[in-house]
C-alpha cells in the first residue's frame, strides 16, 4: 500500500509545489521488532517541507516507537528511513548487507532533527540558559558569549527569557517543556519531532506548550508530533496518521481522519475522546 | 601520667609525618577518583568486554586487602628487573588503585540513578560520549553521592596508616617509633588517635559546605 501524505485538500497549509519535490522525511516499508514482538510493520510515510504531521493512536500502537525510529533512537529492522535524502542510521556495504552507520554519519543525518520528549529531559544541574547553551558550545563550538546570545533568542521565542537563570526544578512543567523546545530550536533544526510533549503536564499547562508549537508550525517548521491532543491535531496538522497495532490504519487531512466512518477502530478511538470530554451537556450543575 | 615535654618534643616529628599521611591519602584519593570515573563508566558501557574489564578491576582491587596490595606493588618492580619503586610512589599507587575500586562503585550508583532520557537528549544534540559523561552525568552523580564520597576520603586517610609497611614515615610509623624509643606507648598512641580524629574536622566541614553549595544551586 502506498501511504503518501502529500496534502490533497485546499485547506492545507503546504504549498502545492512541495508535493512534487522530494519529501524531507521519507519512510519506506519500515518495520521494527522488540524480540518476537512486531511493534511496527510496513510503515510508509512522507513528510514534506513545512508540513505538520500528527501521529495518533491508542497506547501501544507504536506511534512513539515510530517517532523514535525517525531519530534512530530506536533501530528499525526493516525498510528505510531517509532524512533529506540520506539513509538514517544504516549503511549498505559492498555485499548489500546493512551495518550501523558511523557516529559522524549518524550525527550528520541527525543534525537537522530537533526532538522534544514527554519527560522534557532537561539537565537539572544547569540553568535554563545553561541547558540551551550547552550543545551550542560543545557541539557547534560557538564561543560562549555568542552561544548565550543565541540561546537567549531561543528562550525568548518560547517566552522564557526572564527565566534564563532559573534551574529546571524552579520551573513549572510547561516552562520546563518550553525550555526543552528552546534547547532543540537553538540548534536550528529543519525538522522538529515531538514525542507526546504535553502528556506529562498538568492540564492547565498544556496550552502554553501547544501555543509555542502552533507558532512554530505557522512559521513553517516541519513537524512530526505524537500526541493525544486531538484539538491540536485538528487545528494545526496538515496530515493526521492513525496507527493501531504497529500499522497505519488511515491517514489524511484532519477533516478526513476525524470524520472518518470507514475504520471502526478509529471511530472507537475517537469516540473515547468525545465521551471523556463530553461534560458540558451532561453535568446539570454547570448549566445556569 | 601525660609527659608534656615528650609530647612537645614529638610534635615537629608528628607534623612532618602528618604531611606524609595527607600527601599519600589525598593523592591516592585524587588519582582514585580519576580511576573510578573510568571504571564506573566502563561498567555501564554497552560493550560486554568493557563491562567485564570494569567488573574484574573491582573484583581484584576490592577483594584484596590494601595491606597485601601495598606489598605486592612494592615488590613487583624488582621481579621484572626494574629498580624498586620509591615507598611514596608505591603507597600512592596502592591507595589510588584500591580507592578507585570503591569510589567506582559509589559513582556507578550515582550514575545509574540519572534518568536515561538526559543522556539521550544530549546524544541527540550531537554531544560525544565523554562530553555527556563529564558535563551531564558526572556532576549529578557526584552531587548525589557526595556523603559517600566524603566518607570514602575519610576511610582512605585512616587506611593510609598501612603505608608504613613499605617504609614510609607516616603518622602511624612515626608514633610507633616514638613509642618504642621511650616506652610511652599509651601516650603516643593517644596523641596519634587524636591527630587522626582532628584531620576529620576540616574534611567534614569541607564536605558539608560543598553539599550546601550544590544544594543551593539546585534548589
Amino acid at each position: 500500500m502506498s501511504l503518501s501524505l502529500s496534502p490533497t485538500n485546499a485547506i492545507s497549509a503546504v504549498p502545492a509545489e512541495n508535493s512534487k519535490i522530494a519529501p524531507i522525511i521519507h519512510l519506506a516499508a519500515v518495520g521494527k521488532r522488540f524480540g518476537k514482538n512486531q511493534v511496527l510493520a510496513n510503515i510508509d510515510l512522507d513528510v514534506h517541507h513545512s508540513e505538520v504531521v500528527c501521529l495518533i493512536g491508542p497506547s501501544g500502537s507504536g506511534k512513539s516507537t515510530l517517532l523514535r525510529c525517525m531519530a534512530f533512537l530506536e533501530e528499525y529492522d526493516d525498510g528505510e528511513i531517509h532524512i533529506e535524502g540520506r539513509l538514517l542510521g544504516w549503511e549498505i556495504d559492498d555485499r548489500g548487507h546493512r551495518k550501523h552507520a558511523g557516529r559522524n554519519r549518524l550525527n550528520e543525518a541527525r543534525r537537522n532533527l530537533g526532538i522534544v520528549f514527554q519527560q522534557f529531559n532537561l539537565w537539572p544541574h544547569m540553568t535554563a540558559l545553561g541547558n540551551v547553551t550547552e550543545a551550542l558550545v560543545r557541539v557547534r563550538r560557538l564561543p560562549r558569549q555568542e552561544a548565550e546570545k543565541k540561546a537567549m533568542k531561543a528562550l525568548d521565542k518560547v517566552g522564557l527569557s526572564e527565566k534564563a537563570k532559573e534551574y529546571p526544578a524552579r520551573l513549572s512543567g510547561g516552562q520546563q517543556q518550553r525550555v526543552a523546545i528552546a534547547r532543540a530550536l537553538a540548534m536550528e533544526p529543519k525538522i522538529m519531532l515531538f514525542d507526546e510533549p504535553t502528556s506529562a503536564l498538568d492540564p492547565e499547562l498544556v496550552g502554553e506548550v501547544l501555543a509555542v508549537m502552533k507558532q512554530l508550525a505557522q512559521e513553517g517548521m516541519t513537524m512530526v508530533v505524537v500526541t493525544h491532543e486531538m484539538g491540536f491535531a485538528a487545528q494545526v496538522a496538515d496530515s493526521v496518521v492513525f496507527l493501531d497495532q504497529g500499522s497505519v490504519v488511515t491517514r489524511g487531512t484532519p477533516n478526513e481522519v476525524f470524520r472518518d466512518t470507514q475504520h471502526p477502530r478509529l471511530r472507537q478511538f475517537l469516540q473515547n475522546y468525545l465521551d471523556r470530554n463530553a461534560f458540558w451537556n451532561t453535568t446539570p450543575e454547570l448549566e445556569n | 601520667m601525660f609527659d608534656w615535654p615528650t609530647f612537645l618534643f614529638s610534635l615537629p616529628l608528628l607534623g612532618k609525618a602528618l604531611l606524609i599521611t595527607l600527601q599519600t591519602s589525598l593523592l591516592g584519593n585524587a588519582f582514585g577518583f580519576v580511576i573510578a570515573i573510568l571504571i564506573s563508566s566502563m561498567q555501564l558501557a554497552k560493550m560486554p568486554l568493557l563491562r567485564r574489564l570494569g567488573g574484574s578491576y573491582i573484583f581484584i582491587f576490592r577483594g584484596v586487602p590494601l595491606l597485601v596490595q601495598l606489598l605486592v606493588i612494592y615488590y613487583l618492580a624488582p621481579m621484572f628487573g626494574l629498580p624498586n619503586l620509591s615507598p611514596m610512589v608505591a603507597a600512592v599507587m596502592a591507595l589510588s588503585l584500591c580507592s578507585g575500586a570503591y569510589i567506582a562503585e559509589i559513582l556507578r550508583g550515582g550514575l545509574m540513578a540519572i534518568p536515561s532520557g538526559q543522556s539521550e537528549a544530549a546524544h541527540l544534540l550531537g554531544m560525544s560520549r565523554p562530553a555527556i559523561l563529564l558535563r551531564i552525568e558526572l556532576p549529578q552523580a557526584v552531587q548525589s553521592t557526595l556523603p559517600s564520597l566524603v566518607n570514602e576520603l575519610v576511610l582512605l586517610i585512616k587506611a593510609s596508616a598501612l603505608v608504613s609497611v613499605v617504609g614510609l614515615a607516616d603518622l602511624t610509623r612515626v608514633a610507633q617509633n616514638l613509642a618504642s624509643s621511650d616506652y610511652l606507648f599509651f601516650q603516643h598512641y593517644l596523641v596519634l588517635a587524636g591527630i587522626y580524629c582532628l584531620i576529620n574536622i576540616p574534611l567534614t566541614m569541607f564536605g558539608r559546605r560543598l553539599e550546601r553549595h550544590l544544594e543551593r544551586s539546585l534548589a
